[in-house]
């Protein structure tokens, strides 16, 4: 397996889509880090101690946050790498030549897929890197110790996140034999799941438990769970959720209690356990939904026929 | 025996694709598969390597099971495809140095047999270029050097001359054959090109719907029948009674205006000549009936 999944790091990390993406990871670095320094010259006192961390979060007028980037634009490139991963070898007629090998078949599909997931680590920890290294230099001062560690769990996330897209993609590229249906099919996927499911949640919920300018709080209540629900089968939602804790320390949840509460009680940072506490649901649905994603490609592509005509 | 298979069934959705396949390959021999598409060849050839499962049937290949130990079997075997594949950005070089680190050749010895084996196939002075820019011919010869650098016992070769040109072809075939000879590979190849299985292989085994409706050597498969040709004008209809009823006579054809062409057996052209004569017709043509594969082939596919 060593083998495949060298030859597939290195036709990734060689490849144009991956010179592409590491411009992409420039610009993104470079605005992230002038909003956050923008956000902390006009105010200071709202920013708190974690100022580093606020560097991925920031958001200004009409440009995302690095955390909304990622997770919108984030599985659009982990898509790229994995949607034509089989088919084209099909396509080229690389399969029955790389089969015929004495390697065991899973070798080959395992060895793509952790190709795919280190490139993918490589591009989050240099994005990371380069936030860190272009702050140092506009701040001054040095992240505090619990700031890295927060960082460090924020890229696995992250890359379990990605994972997931590329799981996708990779089925994509067994299911369908043109890779330009995979990647029509995995486009789909990621629409549906980055915006239109928000749309649908709101309905389903609007549907189920009506809001009126009368509605009770608890009204108001459940139709806020509803959507909640219906939005947690979105990946995106749940990588959202689940990350949001470690880069906003003060962050206590995304249910309307704690929307109603914050302005009441005064929110002191959590520790970082705690903080892991909070999105470890969501966590734990991550990491399924990534590996449910990867069992299905690769049984889908062990139970393929090579046979081409 | 190197490959053995026995009742071998496969299924492809509701196709039989093989059904009742027998196949006995012995070592060193030169196997040449016929059959017309869709017979089977390249299913058979699949399930010899492992690469799909047959759906009944035993099979045994260097002396192990594709299906149990498939991983045995392709260290054993090497496998040249239809449509062979390289990866494109990859130099020749490249592509054939991931076979040997897939077999887990030692670098220093997988260059030296790189090396040898793009030298055999001609493509040495190319070897550094990549594949993108490669003809069909030079891929279908870095398809071969795929296989040699294995150094396999038995190697499958599919349609290994397909698409090259004659003198390609040529060069292809004595090169298979000198690898047999000379380093006592066994080979088993699949073709449509009768001529060219004819020219080197030892024992031919003819596919049709999935069976083997006929095997054995080239000599075995076109032997037999021999006889002549002959094309006797002005004949009339006493004359072909005649003909027709004489047991020397293998087919009578009227080709119209008195002409009939005649196939007879071998010993029987004075008898041919003496009722021609007594008839009074003449005989304008009279050739030799050799037969070659394509007449087998044409015989088992025409019904």
């Amino acid at each position: 397996m060593a083998t495949i999944f060298w030859k597939e790091l290195a036709d990734h990390l060689g490849s144009r889509r991956f010179f592409l993406l590491s411009l992409i990871i420039l610009v993104v670095a470079g605005t992230s880090v002038y909003l956050g320094i923008q956000g902390f010259r006009e105010n200071p006192e709202e920013v708190g101690e974690y100022v580093y961390l606020v560097l991925f979060t920031q958001a200004a007028s009409g440009l995302p946050s690095f955390l909304s980037f990622l997770a919108f634009f984030g599985p659009l490139l982990a898509v790229l790498l994995g949607f034509d991963a089989v088919n084209s070898e099909f396509t080229r007629g690389t399969v029955s030549r790389i089969l015929s090998q004495p390697i065991y078949r899973d070798a080959w599909i395992n060895g793509k897929f952790l190709a795919g997931l280190t490139t993918l680590a490589v591009m989050v920890v240099s994005i990371a890197l380069l936030i860190f290294g272009l702050g140092l230099f506009a701040l001054g001062f040095p992240p505090a110790g619990g700031e890295f560690a927060r960082l460090l769990v924020f890229v696995v996330v992250a890359v379990i996140y990605l994972g997931f897209w590329l799981a996708l993609g990779i089925l994509f590229s067994v299911f369908f034999r043109q890779t330009a249906s995979s990647a029509l099919a995995a486009v789909a996927t990621w629409l549906f799941f980055t915006l239109f499911l928000y749309m649908i949640a709101g309905v389903i919920a609007d549907q189920l438990v009506p809001l009126r300018a009368d509605s009770t709080a608890s009204d108001l209540l459940r139709n806020q769970n509803i959507r909640d629900f219906v939005l947690r089968f979105s990946p995106v939602a749940l990588f959202e959720e689940a990350v949001l804790p470690i880069l906003v320390p003060t962050y206590r949840g995304l249910s309307l209690l704690a929307l109603l509460t914050r302005p009441d009680v005064p929110t002191s940072p959590l520790s970082l356990g705690q903080s892991l506490l909070v999105g470890w649901p969501q966590l734990v649905g991550l990491v399924a939904l990534t590996s449910l994603c990867f069992a299905a490609a690769y049984l889908a592509f062990m139970r393929r026929e090579i046979r081409t005509s | 025996m190197i490959v053995e298979a026995k009742g071998l069934r496969k299924r492809y959705n509701h196709v039989w694709a093989l059904d009742g396949l027998d196949l006995s390959v012995q070592e060193g021999e030169i196997y040449g598969l016929l059959g017309p598409n869709g017979s089977g060849k390249t299913t058979t050839i699949l399930i010899l390597l492992g690469l799909t499962e047959p759906t009944e049937g035993i099979v045994r290949v260097c002396g192990h099971d594709p299906v149990r130990e498939p991983l045995q079997v392709k260290r054993a075997v090497g496998y040249l495809s239809e449509k062979v594949g390289f990866y494109e950005e990859l130099s020749a070089r490249e592509n054939l140095r991931l076979i040997t680190r897939l077999n887990g050749i030692p670098e220093a010895q997988g260059k030296a047999r790189i090396a040898e084996a793009l030298e055999q196939v001609g493509l040495a002075e190319v070897s550094d270029r990549p594949v993108a820019t490669f003809s069909h011919g030079m891929r279908q010869r870095l398809g071969i050097a795929d296989v040699l650098v294995k150094r396999p016992k038995l190697a499958i070769l599919d349609e290994p001359t397909s698409g090259i040109d004659p003198e390609g072809a040529v060069q292809i075939l004595d090169l298979i054959r000198r690898l047999r000879d000379e380093a006592g590979m066994t080979v088993i190849l699949s073709s449509h090109l009768l001529y060219q299985v004819q020219r080197i292989c030892d024992r031919v085994g003819i596919l049709q719907r999935g069976r083997m409706v006929a095997e054995g050597t080239v000599g075995e498969l076109t032997g037999g029948e021999g006889g002549y040709w002959a094309v006797v004008e002005g004949a009339g209809s006493a004359l072909r009674a005649r003909l027709e009823g004489e047991e020397w006579t293998v087919g009578v054809e009227d080709l119209g205006g008195g002409r009939l062409q005649v196939a007879l057996a071998e010993s029987a052209r004075p008898q041919l000549f003496k009722i021609v004569a007594e008839e009074g017709a003449v005989i304008t043509e009279l050739r030799p009936r050799v037969r070659t594969l394509e007449d087998i082939y044409l015989r088992y596919f025409q019904a």
